[in-house]
């Protein structure tokens, strides 16, 4: 017999919502309809009618796990269409940021896959060594989250040379307590029993479903833009794409993990070989014209488009987050395991979904809403409301 | 005044409202515990009363469509269980020679009424989400039942064949507890596991995997209801350990009991506090493959008197 188990609109798996709607025999998922956008916030529309210089404040509000990577790749946009390169002790500073949020992001998730799995002490571990890092944000940049490092043709803030003790320090930390993690949680027969041959995804279905980020690498197709497109300080250092052949929930923890330590090497490499000199270069228009950046956040490459006319605001800003790519795989990737293992695969790709859902409802393949059409029907109900309690 | 004192124990002492009382008082040391091991702070001394008393309170919701006998029904069933039992485990080890039949059999079946009531009631509140979890209760009772008995009987062996509760622990008093054995030590290992399946704690809270089905068969309840499901819950983290000593630890007639009891009760939050759920039919093969072998091992060790 086939039931309907629903993963959502609100659920305390993930607390965004989403709506997972597993088609199941007994405890056996036969299959998967995703339905996003309960989210939408039309900031790609907010984003034309604000300053070439307001924009990063904007779209650093797109996601707050990943708040360095959209105005990150929106800055490289921005300069990628006026052909301006930021000087390179900023480069040096936002390719820094850019590791820190992904250890962070990283050890977020990881925390959350020990809460999935039902090993609430991993969760409370790894977040307490997650605290000290967001304590370091707050120094560097006066806030934990919402970190606005990123600025059209520089950084905005300079990391003090009496800071890079601080930093080195965090990292000596990390580094142990890293391979402890690492180590705890590859060497525990039970986490393996539950992650192990869990939500296969071929390599062939990743390419053919465009995943990106540990997702991607986790299955065996090797994509970084990091290493594919270097951007910044990335390709003046030294560092390793990390990736595993196997495809299931272990390998894109293992990724998860190892990756982490790469992150540590790169930071500490920039720190050592930080360039004195200015970190902003003098911007004074944006010529007509259209640029993309491309970063890779955490959870995957994030793309960002813009067009200019000439004038101080973008006349078209587009945003493509990797979970809106990386979801879309889960179809393939939880067919045939039970509803135990659907919790965990489902989290697997690190889904963010206030990052994928700026845009229209697509329900089957058909558009369903667009943005004017979500903002109508908000101010009918508004009017409906109003109108039964006779106001 | 014979019913007056019949009622005491079973309502008071060492019946339901005992039972219930340190029962908390236990599920807030769990709570301490586990809150020290995540570097947390923890919960003051009287916040399980403090939920219990916010939920008697709520309102109780009985959802549209659902058997209403029946869903009121699954936890009353617990809770009359395991005041029953409570009673009996008192009685049996305080005065193990008196005339009050007490066999382990009534106790086997007593101590099946609460996943009964949990699979009733979940089965009666009409959302597939708890269906699925009354299903897995099922299967996990099933799971860990059989080892469980095989480890039982291996004690009513090592008791000279006596299945009365008082003669086991009488014959403990006798040639000094069971523990002490290897047949006893690994009956022992079984019937934690089995205590820690039963309470339904981390690697076999299976039927109420939050992440996965949202509390499973509680996921209707809510008011008097649930605050009795969780009530039922907070007196077997008592009684289940206190089973295990009367039967393997010479009871618990004395004073080092309650230092027995805590040891056994942190051991449960460390094994809970140290793993991550397991699904379910690794559970099964668990209880089954595993624990199962290890079990008849113990008994045939206990025939052969080791």
């Amino acid at each position: 017999m086939r039931r309907i188990v629903p993963i959502g609109p609100y659920h305390p798996l993930q607390e965004e919502p989403e709506f997972f709607k597993l088609i199941v025999e007994g405890e056996k998922v036969v299959d998967l309809e995703i339905n996003i956008g309960y989210n939408h916030r039309g900031h790609e529309f907010i984003s034309q009618t604000l300053t070439w210089d307001q924009v990063p404040f904007l779209v650093e509000r797109i996601c707050g796990i990943c708040s360095d990577s959209h105005p990150y790749a929106y800055v490289l946009a921005v300069e990628d269409c006026a052909h301006i390169t930021a000087p390179p002790r900023a480069q040096y500073i936002r390719t820094i940021i850019g590791e820190l949020e992904r250890i962070h992001s990283h050890y977020l998730w990881l925390g959350l896959a020990g809460h999935f799995i039902g090993y609430n002490t991993v969760w409370m571990w790894v977040w307490r060594y997650r605290e000290p890092l967001l304590d370091l944000f707050e120094l560097i940049m006066g806030n934990r989250n919402h970190y606005a490092i990123n600025k059209i043709g520089g950084a905005r803030r300079d990391i003090l040379p009496e800071d890079y003790p601080k930093i080195e320090k965090y990292l000596d930390l990390l580094e142990k307590k890293n391979a402890m993690f690492t180590n705890a949680i590859l060497d525990d027969p039970v986490i393996r029993a539950r992650l192990e041959n869990v939500g296969i995804l071929s390599k062939q279905d990743a390419i053919a479903y465009a995943v990106t980020g540990p997702t991607a690498r986790g299955s065996g197709y090797a994509c970084d833009v990091r290493k594919d497109d270097p951007y910044d300080a990335y390709d003046k250092v030294d560092w390793n794409m990390i990736v595993f052949e196997e495809g299931d929930v272990l390998a894109k923890a293992k990724v998860r993990l190892i990756e982490c330590d790469e992150s540590i090497k790169i930071v500490r490499q920039c720190l050592k070989n930080m360039p004195d000199g200015p970190i902003e270069t003098r911007v004074d228009e944006i010529p007509p014209g259209e640029g993309i950046g491309r970063h890779e956040a955490p959870r995957g490459e994030v793309f960002h488009y813009v067009r200019s006319d000439g004038s101080n605001m973008p006349v078209r800003h587009k945003v493509r987050a990797p979970s809106f790519m990386n979801v879309a795989s889960n179809v393939v990737a939880v067919k045939g395991y039970s509803i135990a293992d659907a919790a965990l695969v489902l989290a697997a790709v690190d889904p963010c979904y206030c990052c994928t859902e700026r845009t229209f409802v697509y329900e089957n393949g058909k558009k369903k809403y667009s943005g004017q059409d979500l903002l109508k029907l908000s101010w009918e109900k508004t009017e409906k409301i109003k109108r039964r309690y006779g106001k | 005044m014979n019913i007056v004192r019949i009622l005491f124990s079973y309502v008071i002492f060492p019946g339901f409202i005992f039972t219930a009382v340190v029962g908390l008082f236990l599920t807030w040391i769990d709570r301490k515990v586990t809150a020290r091991i995540h570097w947390r702070v923890g919960p003051p001394w009287f916040q399980p009363y403090a939920d219990f008393l916010k939920l008697l309170l709520k309102e109780t919701i009985i959802p549209e469509g659902s058997s209403k006998t029946l869903f009121l029904l699954g936890p009353l069933l617990g809770l009359i269980g395991m005041s029953i039992f409570a009673v009996m485990l008192f009685n049996m080890n305080f005065n193990p020679s008196g005339s009050f039949v007490g066999d382990l059999i009534v106790i086997i079946y007593l101590l099946a009424l609460p996943p009964i009531g949990i699979i009733i009631g979940g089965s009666a509140s009409k959302n597939p989400l708890a269906s699925v979890g009354a299903s897995r209760e099922m299967t996990q009772y099933f799971a860990y039942e059989l080892p469980f008995l095989i480890a039982l009987v291996s004690i009513i062996i090592k008791a000279g064949g006596s299945v009365k509760f008082g003669e086991i622990i009488l014959a403990q008093q006798a040639q000094g507890p069971f523990l002490y054995s290897i047949s006893g030590v690994i009956a022992g290992v079984v019937i934690f596991l089995c205590i820690q399946a039963k309470l339904s704690f981390v690697p076999f809270d299976i039927p109420e995997a939050e992440q996965e089905i949202m509390a499973g068969p509680y996921i209707e309840y809510s008011g008097v209801t649930l605050a009795i499901y969780k009530m039922t819950r907070a007196m077997m983290l008592l009684l289940l350990p206190l089973f295990l000593i009367s039967v393997l630890w010479g009871g618990f007639a004395n004073w080092w009991a309650i230092l027995k009891l805590l040891l056994i009760v942190v051991l449960i939050i460390l094994v809970k506090n140290t793993n991550p759920r397991l699904r379910i039919d690794q559970a099964l093969k668990f209880f089954w493959i595993g624990i199962g072998a290890l079990s008849i091992i113990g008994l045939v060790l206990a025939f052969y008197g080791l």
